[in-house]
């Protein structure tokens, strides 16, 4: 398969055509290709999701790894990394293996299985972390992620011993004592609102312990979905003093804020919770700043019956893939914050570094691995449903203007997006197949 | 008004209207023949997700009085205990043709979720959600403090510059939200006092001053004093050390209630602990007025369904 792209500005600015044949970018144009007019669009690296919950094994009717591969593609991106929290719970090998083969089948996007770090997520014992990186899934990453790994002494065995092979531990900040029955950030709504509040503190204080805890022991950190303005101060110290951490912050963290509780629609309830308009201001800043290292979705697909329901008994969580690149533009692109070559970084290079994935260091250069999508900045959409292509419509956009759209999505020099439309399931999977005969 | 579902909705013309409607009804109380025809022929569910006898049959007894049919859909042994979900109960009470819902849910905001989502098209009553609001207990505490001060002559006040103290967990209560938001409409000032742990942890926004001594604030003497039940699981959650420390510190005793000015009220929305926040001699002394909120709350929930179901067309 060859695509050949005309007249594409890449982030920086220039205007080029792509040439992509064999799954990797190529010098010539190739014969008898696929032509995109790109003309107006962004060519960006394909985005890469270090935060995605696919669901599968074990929750289906809200996601699996095919409805959450598409949902992906569909939002620009070519590769994600799934949370463990599915079940049985990613901890074995055997678990990791068959979730990333379903997504090398399904072939839209390359899955990455991230690996629990305790068995059952429970934060009990440490998983089988080495059967797992040894596995064919090669796992690098690994987070209880939806838990936090709390007891102290689990965290630095589970940060020594990951670090043997290099991988990392993502955490989910959240110190479960100061947060028993969490509906809503702690603060003056969840005070009128009689909600139970979920302190900045319990995200702060475990992000400080790990910082201290990594320095220690000399392993890379990464802190998931960070929320809150003081989180920011601790992690900005942390690389100050040259502590290896990285971090995270979600698109919806980027742009929304608690006073859409206030009418107690679950659609809003997510984990940690939205916070207030300055810790939404001290996020964007540090994306800009390089304090916060990427952006990562925390895609969390749940049926509608979870959200139509007292807000207490929601679940948390907001679909994020389809959204994710709009949402990142009008919170810092579109406000001058971020340029289109940072959007690169902190969507794709950046996160592939810290998952250890390969092929996106150099995008676009000849050789690298053909993995792109083609964004329009200038168009605008209430963003609806029918913009949603995963299996769980929970997403806190629905009835809002957001702005650009993907146009066409290309994973390893084949196309999961053309024309704004996914391509079929069956031609994605034959042209994932055809690509991994040639090797 | 469509439905009742935060005291903060109320204006003071709404609220002084919503006290003056029940005045009226409390002279219903008082006939031989307690009941009037203006409800027949409309139902109003009482749909309970939590246990709440005196509540529920307030609410019976005002709904019964206007002459409404009621039904009675407790969560307990019905098909919500069978995981039915709010929704589906809600579509299924619509579908009987209910004309008003009154709703007590152990989740803040249920009422709200039930009025905005297009699943019934009833009124809907917030008769207690979570740790949210409580608006007729609130309305029936204005309606008593307004009643021993302005006795027959109350139609039509407010409750300016009276000066009220609400004691004990107002980080739990939906009674002490419901109030603070109608007494400061009605012009009073409102004052909380507790233990840290028990307050929210940001009330700079609302219309109230916190304090922590309770001899301090009583030696202020104030017109209403008004207990808060103390729940017993938030003494083996670290809210407090013991319950002797909590009741020798923000417990309404004996002796403190000798030190109130002679014409402060006592007020407690109940169920009491004797002997923790309130002592029997302050929950059964001339200034306590628990049985007068109890009579007083079927006036106030009689009024709030003729004004939700009969109010916009008359």
């Amino acid at each position: 398969m060859s695509v050949v792209v005309r007249g594409a500005l890449l982030p920086d600015g220039t205007r080029t055509d792509l040439f992509a044949t064999g799954g990797t970018f190529v010098a010539e144009e190739p014969r008898g290709a696929r032509v995109i007019d790109a003309d107006g669009l962004i060519a960006l690296p394909g985005l890469v999701d270090l935060h995605t919950h696919l669901r599968e094994p074990g929750f289906e009717q809200s996601e699996t790894v095919l409805t959450g591969s598409r949902a992906a593609s569909a939002g620009g991106f070519t590769a994600v990394f799934a949370m463990a929290n599915t079940s049985p719970v990613q901890d074995t090998a055997g678990v990791v293996e068959q979730v990333q083969s379903l997504g090398d089948r399904h072939g839209y996007v390359t899955v990455r299985p991230i690996g629990a770090v305790t068995v059952g997520l429970k934060g009990e014992k440490l998983s089988e972390i080495g059967a797992m990186a040894q596995s064919r899934a090669r796992v690098r990453v690994f987070s209880d992620d939806g838990l936090c790994v709390h007891d102290a002494l689990l965290m630095r065995r589970a940060l020594e011993y990951v670090s043997t092979f290099g991988g990392v531990v993502a955490q989910h900040a959240q110190e479960p004592r100061l947060t028993i029955g969490a509906q809503l950030n702690e603060g003056a709504l969840s005070s009128e609102l009689g909600l139970a509040g979920w302190p900045s503190v319990a995200e702060e204080s475990i992000i400080a312990r790990d910082v201290l805890l990594a320095q220690h022991v000399g392993a890379r950190l990464h802190v998931c979905h960070v929320s809150t303005a003081g989180s920011v101060e601790v992690v900005r110290w942390a690389k100050a003093r040259g502590i290896p951490v990285t971090a995270e912050v979600t698109p919806h963290h980027l742009l929304l804020t608690e006073e859409l509780a206030r009418g107690y629609d679950a659609r809003f309830k997510v984990n940690p919770p939205l916070r207030r308009d300055e810790d939404v201001h001290a996020l964007r800043a540090a994306l800009a700043d390089g304090t916060i290292d990427i952006v990562a979705t925390d895609h969390a697909p749940h049926p509608t019956e979870s959200k139509e329901c007292a807000w207490d008994e929601a679940a948390n969580g907001m679909v994020g893939l389809e959204s994710a690149l709009s949402v990142v533009q009008a919170a810092v692109v579109d406000t001058g914050l971020l340029t289109w070559t940072d959007v690169a970084r902190v969507m794709s290079s950046r996160p592939a570094e810290i998952g250890l994935l390969a092929g996106y260091d150099t995008p676009f250069a000849v050789g690298s691995a053909a993995n792109f999508t083609l964004v329009d900045p200038a168009a605008r959409r209430t963003f609806a449903v029918s913009d949603l292509h995963g299996k769980s419509v929970n997403s806190p956009y629905l009835g809002r203007e957001l702005p650009g759209r993907i146009v066409a999505t290309v994973h390893d020099g084949y196309p999961t997006v053309l024309d704004g439309e996914l391509v079929d399931a069956e031609t994605v999977s034959a042209a994932a197949g055809a690509g991994s005969n040639h090797g | 008004m469509r439905h009742l579902l935060s005291t903060a909705d109320l204006s003071r013309d709404e609220a002084i209207a919503l006290l003056d409607i029940a005045e009226d009804m409390a002279d219903v109380a008082n006939r031989e023949v307690k009941k009037l025809p203006t409800l027949r022929g409309r139902t109003v569910v009482n749909l309970f997700f939590e246990d709440s006898t005196r509540t529920r049959v307030s609410f019976e007894v005002a709904a019964k009085r206007l002459s409404a049919d009621v039904i009675n859909f407790s969560a307990k042994g019905s098909s919500v205990s069978k995981g039915e979900s709010l929704k589906d109960t809600a579509q299924t009470l619509a579908a009987m043709g209910a004309d008003a819902v009154v709703i007590r849910h152990g989740a803040s905001g249920a009422p709200r979720v039930l009025a905005d989502s297009g699943w019934i098209d009833a009124g809907i009553v917030n008769a207690g959600d979570g740790t949210h609001e409580h608006p007729t207990q609130a309305l029936l505490d204005a309606f008593t403090m307004r009643r021993r001060l302005h006795g027959a002559a109350s139609r039509g006040k407010g409750l300016d510059g009276v000066r009220v103290t609400i004691i004990g967990d107002i980080l739990h209560s939906r009674v002490a939200r419901s109030n603070v938001w109608l007494l400061s409409t009605l012009g009073a000032s409102v004052s909380l006092v507790a233990p840290a742990t028990l307050l929210p942890v940001d009330t700079t926004a609302w219309p109230v001053t916190v304090s922590y001594d309770l001899d301090a604030a009583l030696g202020l003497s104030p017109d209403v004093v008004m207990m808060l039940r103390i729940q017993a699981e938030r003494m083996n959650a670290a809210f407090f050390p013991s319950a002797r420390e909590y009741s020798r510190q923000w417990g309404l005793d004996d002796d403190r209630v000798a030190r109130l000015p002679a014409d402060t009220m006592v007020m407690h929305p109940g169920p009491m602990n004797r002997g923790l926040e309130i002592s029997a001699g302050a929950a059964d002394s001339a200034r306590s007025t628990v049985l007068e909120q109890v009579a007083n709350g079927v006036s106030i929930r009689m009024a709030v369904l003729y004004h939700l179901l009969a109010g916009s067309e008359s």
